[in-house]
């Protein structure tokens, strides 16, 4: 079966939408095809900076011819409706149609259709100039004398020209006859910019690759990522040095050239004084080169990089290695002043006095300054929200509340949190933004700080994901908290809270950071209690109202989604959720919800019931529990008076006698051990209930003849419901 | 093309070298090569011969030099790479040929860059003026490894579509001269190709002047007069465009280059009050917005002139 060649070929495109674009423009074409009824075996996508390329094997030559019935309208409908018919049909006389009988509906049209299958070249060139004027980039433009006119063809870059051959394998294959912005397709190409500029006429996939490579092109951008590493990572071993990888630029890198040649640049060895992160990162971002490790050296970087040019230079790349040497070190030379200014006095230190006394700060030293010019500046943290330094001065005062509950020390909690976004002044962080933290630690660290001050500087932005490591030092984590709880009880302050797939502000990830970093560490905190301190300065003097409530069933959220991640059972985290929810009395209620804000304890809880689930007596347990509900829920329904107490006067049988006394016993000392926090205990004095709640049910009609009978009976279930509440929601929990 | 020059004018000797080398290339190719703007301006884009010869659909095609003034950018002619004054190399070509890239090549050549010695490469740089109400896609020319050079097919200029699009080539003159002269101190460039006695370097020209702008910009600029300036300037463009406009039915605009002019003005004030810190964050964005809205009336008045294509048929096809 035959095969088709595409190639579009154009001015440079943007590398980080090559990966994709290719991937579009597959499944644009094969989805063209297949509804337009042809079918493939394979189809594969190629890019390089000025192509990109499809490979189709296995194409039909032909559609199917396709027989269509289409039912009309009634030989009795009105003439309009029948001309419609005809103009869907594509029929020019109702004589055409046939007549069919329907027994209930009387005669209507038919039409047979018949359409004739296509050849596959003539599906082609309709498809892919509607798929190249329709095609999804994230930017186009126009250009050349056809912008001159409206609706003229947009391309990433201006778009040279077409490659469209077909054919079997058997034959020469036909060059695919279209148009499109005034570029016609044909079988010609171009390899390499400045090593092969002439013309390459090529006939299908496998002489167009072989040829391309010829021209020095490597069409596929994985083979060229393969390629760079290889050869980096050999030519740095050749030195006596490791590459230090890096997937995302390796990406980039393989999209910036179409023939990899990789070389070895070098600076001065003084510039090695400023931290390594900073030197990648100058390198990377701004030069797109790799940085290199003296080979068995952890950490410290080489004075050499690896550059991945786009030629074979005449003179082996002496030249190109000098010029980007040339350039990293301007680039350095900068790092370096930037580097240098951080450490030496703000040029407004005059100003910044009253600033300093606010947040306790020693202007002697360069952090401090940087933290009290963020204040004096003003900088905006959120238009609602206030300033940067009223930020600050909110989480150092959250962090002090914190500082005990965590074990760590309030004073350097309190100086952690000052310091913590004094980096946003720097200048490295102005260049590179993701330095944000690694640098207030390092800056830190040089003016003499306590070690976990400096680290809670870093840390305390942590973690930043599901897989993030989560900070463990005592005061890391104070000032953790405070900047996550801060963040959210102001966002829900001021209502912007995350929608659907919106959450501008990160929310949910500073929710899950809450929640990972206090059951991780073990650490018992009462959220409310916490939304409360935090939401004091947020509120002041302002007629908000901080929706606590609401913020918590947030949390719970991305708690059962954090839990769920953990492997744990979506119905236990809502039966504890849902725990204390059928409590008559209204301070109960309240105990329930404020035990729910400690989210460590509902850890615990989801723990415990799981494992007293696992076991015999907790499955029967549930069993009845739920039967006490189902009938309690029924009866409720049917408005049956139901006992606001049990009265044990009225209590007949021993069963439920006993069952009674069972259930005062285990309530007692469920509620005992709820106080204690031993949920294991409480689950326990549970399960003592399993056996007279079974026979309870073996012997005892709840429905008895006598009203005030039945109704004590069913106050009697609903004892049994609340004592079980205390744990957990047994109606929510599945099986 | 070739471009015969004595050989101590040959780029890789001379600055003033360079631009004659770029100019008779872009010459021979049929531009019309003009002098700088008489005007400060923050970049070559600004000349009227590029943002208001952009728009309308007649062919035109032009390069030049432009001093090219950014205020903050000053370090006091300390740095060895930053300048408060410096020069563009500028080529506009509309509507674009589609052969743009291999002239861009064409004139590395003919400055002695070769390419199959130097990598060169084109990176993804989408530019945009907020001031100017203009955008276009294209790239940094990188080579080896060093920007020298920006390239964007401009898709809207004053807020108007360019029909057709037009091809902006803008050459950073004294990072490409000390690229082929081998120079790393901007100071140090060769200025005139002579040697010993006779040489005159970049600083001998330009030292001073950085020197002294440099204080000017950050020091004592008097702020005051700037922020009245920038209101002349601002109501000064408005009335032009308007007496212009105020014309007989049929008749083209009469004053749009004058009140462009008033547009570049207020541009500039703005740039040297920013220098000065006098600007703060927020105030930033509605000046950027006041002179966008001077450039934009600039462009719409342009349109109704013979230059912007009033009354232009079109060549007969």
């Amino acid at each position: 079966m035959p095969d088709l060649l595409l190639e579009l070929r154009s001015e440079e495109i943007p590398a980080r939408m090559q990966r994709k674009a290719a991937g579009d423009l597959k499944k644009m074409v094969a989805d063209g095809l297949v509804e337009a009824g042809l079918t493939y075996e394979a189809a594969r996508e190629y890019w390089t900076p000025r192509r990109l390329t499809l490979d189709i094997r296995g194409l039909t030559a032909r559609s199917r011819d396709v027989q269509e019935e289409r039912r009309g309208p009634s030989t009795k409908a009105p003439e309009q409706a029948i001309a419609g018919f005809l103009r869907s049909a594509g029929l020019s006389d109702i004589g055409q149609a046939e007549i069919q009988s329907d027994p209930r509906k009387g005669d209507f049209y038919i039409a047979r259709i018949s359409k004739p299958g296509r050849a596959a070249e003539e599906i082609i060139a309709e498809l892919i100039p509607a798929v190249i004027r329709a095609f999804p980039w994230p930017k186009s433009m126009r250009w050349g004398p056809a912008s001159a006119r409206p609706g003229s063809l947009h391309w990433v870059r201006p778009l040279q020209s077409i490659v469209c051959t077909f054919g079997p394998e058997t034959e020469e294959p036909m060059v695919v006859d279209f148009e499109v912005g005034g570029i016609r397709s044909g079988n010609v190409t171009y390899g390499h910019r400045f090593h092969a500029p002439e013309a390459i006429s090529v006939r299908r996939f496998e002489d167009y690759v072989a040829k391309l490579e010829a021209a020095k092109v490597v069409l596929d951008a994985d083979r060229r990522k393969e390629i760079i590493l290889a050869d980096a990572r050999n030519l740095a071993f050749a030195n006596g040095l490791e590459l230090v990888e890096d997937e995302g630029l390796l990406e980039e890198v393989s999209g910036l050239v179409e023939w990899p040649v990789v070389l070895l640049g070098e600076f001065e060895q003084d510039f090695l004084d400023i931290p390594a992160e900073v030197i990648r990162l100058t390198i990377r971002a701004n030069q797109k080169c790799f940085v290199t490790r003296v080979q068995d050296e952890a950490e410290n970087l080489s004075n050499r990089f690896i550059l991945v040019a786009n030629i074979e230079a005449k003179d082996g790349g002496k030249e190109i290695a000098h010029g980007n040497g040339k350039v990293v070190r301007a680039r350095l030379s900068d790092a370096v002043h930037f580097w240098k200014t951080d450490q030496a006095n703000v040029p407004d230190l005059g100003l910044l006095t009253a600033s300093a006394e606010r947040f306790g700060l020693d202007l002697a030293k360069p952090l401090d300054q940087r933290m009290a010019r963020l204040d004096h500046l003003g900088v905006t943290f959120h238009a609602k929200l206030g300033t940067q330094g009223q930020r600050v001065e909110r989480i150092a005062r959250l962090a002090r509340e914190i500082a005990p509950i965590v074990g760590a020390d309030p004073e350097l909690a309190a100086r952690a949190a000052v310091l913590a976004k004094a980096d946003l002044q720097t200048e490295i962080v102005g260049e590179f933004p993701e330095l944000q933290g690694a640098m207030g630690r390092k800056y830190a660290a040089l003016q003499g700080e306590d070690a976990s001050v400096a680290a809670a500087i870093e840390e305390h932005y942590k973690p930043q994901g599901p897989s993030d490591r989560v900070p463990a030092d005592p005061v890391s984590v104070a000032i953790a908290l405070a900047d996550k709880l801060d963040t959210l009880v102001g966002f829900w302050a001021i209502d912007e809270k995350p929608t659907g797939s919106k959450d501008p502000f990160a929310l949910r990830r500073a929710a899950l950071g809450v929640i990972r970093i206090v059951v991780e560490n073990g650490v018992r905190l009462g959220l409310s209690d916490q939304f409360s301190h935090a939401a004091t300065p947020i509120l002041q003097g302002r007629l908000l109202d901080l929706p606590t409530v609401d913020l918590l069933s947030f949390f719970h959220d991305r708690l059962k989604v954090y839990l769920r991640d953990q492997g744990a059972r979506h119905d236990l985290i809502d039966a504890v959720l849902a725990a204390g929810s059928h409590l008559i009395s209204p301070s109960r209620g309240e105990i329930a919800l404020s035990s729910n804000d400690d989210l460590l304890m509902i850890v615990r809880r989801v723990e415990a019931l799981g494992k007293f689930l696992d076991s015999e007596d907790g499955k029967n347990l549930l069993a009845g529990t739920k039967r006490a509900a189902n009938i309690l829920a029924a009866e409720e329904k049917k408005k049956t008076r139901i006992a606001d107490a049990v009265d044990p006067g009225l209590l007949a049988e021993n069963t439920e006698k006993k069952l009674f006394a069972a259930v005062n016993q285990a309530e007692k000392e469920a509620g005992q051990a709820i106080q204690n926090e031993d949920f294991s205990a409480a689950m326990l004095a549970l399960s003592a209930l399993r056996e007279p709640v079974d026979t309870f049910f073996e012997d005892v009609l709840v429905n008895a003849e006598d009203e005030a009978v039945r109704a004590n009976r069913l106050a009697l279930l609903a004892r049994i419901r609340a004592a079980t509440d205390q744990v957990a929601d047994f109606s929510r929990i599945a099986g | 093309m070739t471009v015969k020059l004595p050989a101590h004018m040959h780029p890789s000797r001379s600055f003033q070298g360079l631009i004659l080398t770029l100019h008779e290339y872009w010459a021979n190719y049929g531009c019309v090569v003009l002098q700088p703007y008489d005007l400060e301006v923050g970049a070559g884009t600004f000349h009227p011969a590029t943002t208001l010869r952009a728009l309308g659909p007649k062919p035109w095609n032009a390069a030049y030099v432009q001093p090219s003034r950014r205020p903050k950018d000053g370090r006091y002619g300390e740095n060895p790479n930053r300048l408060q004054h410096y020069y563009q190399y500028q080529v506009i070509l509309k509507p674009n040929p589609v052969n743009l890239q291999e002239l861009y090549l064409g004139s590395l050549d003919a400055i002695g860059v070769d390419p199959l010695l130097h990598d060169i490469r084109f990176v993804e740089d989408d530019w945009e003026s907020p001031t100017l109400g203009a955008w276009g896609l294209g790239w940094e020319c990188w080579c080896d490894g060093m920007e020298v050079s920006q390239f964007t097919y401009f898709q809207q200029v004053c807020g108007i579509e360019c029909a057709p699009v037009a091809g902006e080539l803008t050459y950073g003159l004294e990072r490409l001269a000390m690229y082929v002269q081998g120079v790393d101190n901007v100071y140090d460039l060769n200025f005139n190709g002579r040697e010993g006695a006779e040489k005159v370097t970049y600083g001998d020209v330009f030292l001073q002047a950085e020197q002294e702008y440099s204080r000017y910009n950050f020091e004592h600029a008097d702020t005051a007069m700037l922020l009245k300036h920038f209101e002349d300037a601002e109501a000064e463009c408005e009335a032009l465009l308007k007496a212009g406009a105020d014309r007989v039915d049929g008749k083209p605009h009469q004053m749009v280059l004058p009140a462009y002019d008033q547009c570049i003005k207020a541009s500039h004030v703005f740039n040297l009050l920013d220098a000065r810190g006098v600007i703060s964050v927020t105030e930033r964005q509605s000046y950027i917005l006041r002179v966008r809205n001077l450039s934009r009336q600039c462009g719409e008045a342009f349109l109704q002139t013979e230059a912007g294509g009033f009354g232009y048929i079109g060549e007969a096809a």
